[in-house]
């Protein structure tokens, strides 16, 4: 027979803290036994990851890089989420995001530096935006399942992408399918770049300003949804469509909007990734954060207070994994995918396998408190 | 003297800080059809859920036909006889009668045997108490009047003794509730026991042999039914006395306010529902819509309201047209034009119950100043406003930033005719405004339709409550197969002749 909890009792700190850390916890135990069974110690990996992404300065860059490309990913899927829309494609939305940034930034890299930046987010913003209408508009007028269709846009964008970089804008003086480079001068600054400018030498690391963008957007994020009339009116949408038409407000304008800035915010992680790292287009450079973007939404439950640390968390684990598979031989690569699909397994699948049990202990404890 | 069935003795249950029941001590007597009445959030469904093993108690002891149980979970109960029939039916949609019936209890991997002989048994159940059910349908077929007794079909075949019916009939029409009402009284005579749960005065006084009373998680009162009257328990579930018929004063009604001209509306399905329905409202006057449940007016108060899709015919507010085949208005614009409506569903259509408080008191609202401005919501505005209408409305407990969902039913309608209310609406529509509301919010809840009516408000109430609208309205009108069948004046107007108006007979 299942716990009943009542809801309302539980304090905010076990639902939002406690629970996500229990689930943690239990991938981290599953995952240190893969590690024991692949032949190697554990806690000396555990080691190694704290290192690689803490333990020096270039480390903890190359952390902060992914967790910028995670916070974008995480907070394009929870902006959907709130309008009960499920974005699986914010991987295909990421990558048609790279196209808008490229062909602004190239075709206006006359303009001053600061200038070509805000048009490469807006383009970023609005080809991202524009991959996601399609999908946005056929679940609003035909209810053809937002799932279902954005999985397809990301095969579409993807072979579309292939496409272009093969054939259209491909740096035509070589083979290889990415496009020629950006001028050097509209490069955002890296880390390395800034921390020269005070006076600190570092070596190279691909954590650039785009970090500032991302804290930007999840503010933004946080000020949409909980402070806007339209945050208010795509969470009615969401919660309960038919209310929402009796209050006069259109489910169909509301899942455009929703899924619009969804896919804009998904857009932006190529402003990391093209403006900031690449500098170019590379065939596949949204390299699966869109779908870790997901499960960083629903560990960090779809609020951006929550989403930055589990982006932060996932930009260790991707960090300091790399750093375990260059350390342990018998640790490869696809091991640390494991490794993060078990986290994604306890922290979004089974996120409620201890949840009735956790809350229950908590609310009965409290109570007894107060009675005593 | 008959021997108790089931015995509870100082049962005590608490959520947190809310102690739901006290020293509960209750005797239920074996072959009675047992009441238990009381305002929402009285303890009643706590108390039969932990009867039914959803709930464990903090203390007490539950015994049945002597014997002291534990109860751990459902699967326990019904062990030992006990049977539920939920509020909300626990069915499987797409299964047929016989299949949920069977469902946990199969028995065999693959079916034969075992299967055909529980349906000769269910169909000898079946005759035996009238349940008249089809065992192949599917349960998505039925009405729900048909699939309310399969549940207590299948309770009876689990080998219940004493059946707990939690509001049975609160999702009912009046000729389904006299079928139950049969049905339970065959169960009587059988030999089982019933304890009903309602806060429907009426049903106890036609069908109990004893009643017991809770207030605030305690049993308050306990008594034969034939030795207390409607006014009596009612004062005893509220703790003081009610008035059952509101006192209203005479108004001299002004001019027509709200006007349906040959008014065709049709349901999803494409059936037409409401057929050439022409209505006048006055300015300060209440006209009753009566009628059984699914003769149209669901949809004629959907079409009212801009949200659902006029197929011919026109509506008028004030002489200005604000609605036809094209659709003119949508509710938003007819908010601004002065038409509020409180719809009859209010957790599917009335509110998000996964919202705040606060956030639900301004829903249909919200874009209108002082309660955002430039697209931004102005939280402090709306939470004194919030904080200023749940006094006004005595909305319990007073906690703007609590979720909705976590209020109970007669609260979650205040929150909604505070809302629809506070605008001081031209013309109000109000679809089954006590559905599910405990004895002291209807009185609540009446007094301020009148109220309004007093203020000159024109004001449409839809209930299938025939005794809520010959208590509030001026005139009354009967809906029947989407046509209005009648009209009367409320003062000489009977049940009787409403009743069979209602019945299409007339």
């Amino acid at each position: 027979m299942s716990v009943v909890v009542d809801k309302s009792k539980v304090p905010w700190w076990v639902s939002n803290l406690i629970v996500p850390l229990v689930n943690l916890t239990l991938a981290l135990i599953v995952s240190a036994l893969f590690i024991f069974i692949a032949g190697e110690n554990p806690l000396q990996a555990i080691k190694l990851i704290i290192y690689g992404s803490f333990g020096y300065i270039e480390g903890f860059a190359y952390t902060l890089y992914y967790t910028t490309n995670f916070v974008f990913t995480g907070l394009a899927f929870a902006v959907a989420f709130h309008c009960r829309l499920f974005n699986i494609g914010g991987e295909g939305q990421a990558y048609i995001g790279g196209l808008g940034v490229f062909l602004v930034a190239i075709n206006f890299s006359f303009l001053p530096v600061s200038v070509v930046w805000l048009l490469a987010i807006a383009g970023a913003f609005v080809f991202g935006a524009a991959w996601a209408f399609i999908p946005a508009y056929l679940q609003a007028k035909r209810g053809s399942h937002i799932v279902i269709t954005t999985i397809m846009f990301n095969f579409i964008a993807s072979s579309l992408m292939v496409y272009l970089l093969v054939d259209i804008i491909r740096d035509m003086d070589q083979m290889g399918p990415h496009t020629v480079a950006l001028p050097e001068n509209i490069w955002l600054p890296t880390f390395k770049d800034l921390a020269a400018l005070f006076g600190m030498k570092i070596r190279y690391s691909p954590l650039n300003l785009s970090f500032l963008l991302a804290i930007a957007a999840s503010f933004f994020v946080w000020f949409l949804v909980w402070k806007t009339k339209w945050g208010y009116e795509m969470r009615a949408v969401g919660h309960n469509t038919q209310a929402a038409i009796y209050a006069g407000i259109s489910p169909y304008k509301n899942i455009i909007i929703a899924m619009l800035i969804s896919g804009g915010l998904a857009g932006l992680l190529s402003i990391n990734e093209i403006l900031g790292v690449h500098h170019k287009i590379v065939s596949g450079f949204p390299a699966g954060y869109g779908f870790t973007g997901i499960a960083v939404a629903l560990m960090g439950r779809n609020h951006p207070i929550g989403i930055f640390p589990a982006a932060f968390l996932f930009g260790i684990l991707y960090q300091g994994g790399s750093e375990v598979t260059f350390d342990m031989p018998n640790i490869t690569r696809y091991m640390f995918v494991a490794v993060q699909g078990v986290i994604i397994l306890f922290s979004g699948a089974l996120e409620n396998l201890f949840r009735p049990q956790i809350e229950s202990f908590f609310v009965n404890r409290l109570n007894r408190r107060v009675e005593a | 003297m008959v021997s108790p069935i089931l015995e509870l003795s100082n049962i005590n249950k608490s959520f947190g800080h809310v102690h739901a029941n006290k020293d509960i001590n209750l005797t239920i007597k074996k072959g009675t059809i047992h009441g238990i009445i009381g305002e929402n959030g009285a303890g009643k469904s706590t108390l039969m859920s932990i009867v039914y093993g959803l709930y464990q108690a903090d203390s007490g002891k539950i015994k049945v036909s002597g014997k002291e149980i534990n109860l751990k979970s459902p699967r326990d109960s019904i062990e030992n006889g006990i049977g539920m029939v939920h509020q909300h039916f626990m069915l499987v949609e797409n299964f047929t009668v016989l299949e949920n019936i069977v469902l946990g209890f199969e028995g065999e991997l693959i079916f034969g045997k075992n299967l055909k002989k529980a349906k000769t048994d269910l169909k000898n159940l079946c005759d035996t108490y009238n349940l008249n059910v089809d065992l192949d349908s599917i349960i998505s077929d039925l009405s729900v009047g048909f699939r309310q007794r399969v549940e207590i079909l299948k309770s009876l075949y689990r080998g219940a003794e004493v059946f707990i019916l939690d509001e049975p009939t609160g999702v009912l029409t009046p000729q389904e509730v006299d079928e139950l009402f049969k049905i339970l009284r065959s169960l009587k005579e059988e030999g089982k026991t019933i304890v009903l749960i309602t806060h429907k005065l009426n049903e106890i006084m036609d069908l109990t042999s004893e009643v017991s009373v809770m207030r605030q998680g305690e049993v308050v009162g306990h008594t034969k039914t034939e030795n207390t009257n409607r006014e009596k328990l009612a004062e005893m579930m509220v703790g003081r006395s009610v008035l059952l018929r509101i006192n209203k004063s005479k108004v001299e009604r002004g001019d027509v306010v709200f006007k349906v001209e040959n008014l065709t509306v049709k349901d999803d399905l494409d059936v037409t529902r409401v057929k050439n329905v022409n209505l006048e409202i006055h300015a300060g006057e209440i006209l009753g819509l009566a009628g059984v449940t699914g003769n149209g007016q669901t949809e004629l108060l959907e079409a009212l309201s801009g949200i659902r899709k006029v197929e011919s015919g026109e509506i008028y507010l004030n002489d200005e047209k604000i609605s036809d085949n094209l659709g003119l208005l949508n509710p938003r614009e007819l908010k601004e034009k002065g038409l509020a409506h409180v719809p009859e569903d209010r957790q599917r259509m009335g509110l998000v119950t996964d919202f705040k408080a606060y956030e639900n008191l301004i829903f249909g609202y919200h874009d209108q100043e002082p309660y955002s401005k430039s697209s931004i919501m102005k939280e402090n505005q709306i939470l004194d406003y919030s904080k200023k209408v749940m006094e006004e409305y005595d909305v319990r407990p007073r906690s703007p930033n609590l979720m909705t969902s976590n209020f109970s039913g007669g609260n979650q309608q205040k929150l909604i005719l505070s809302r629809e209310l506070n605008e001081n609406p031209k013309i109000l529509l109000v679809g089954q405004p006590t559905r599910g509301v405990d004895i002291g919010a209807i009185e609540f809840i009446h007094q301020r339709l009148i109220d309004m009516r007093d203020k000159g408000a024109a004001i449409l109430l839809v209930s299938v409550e025939l005794e809520e609208v010959l208590s509030l309205s001026d005139r009354i009108v009967v809906m029947f197969d989407g046509n209005i069948v009648g009209e009367r004046v409320n003062k000489d107007v009977t049940d009787r002749e409403l009743g069979l108006l209602m019945a299409g007979v007339a």
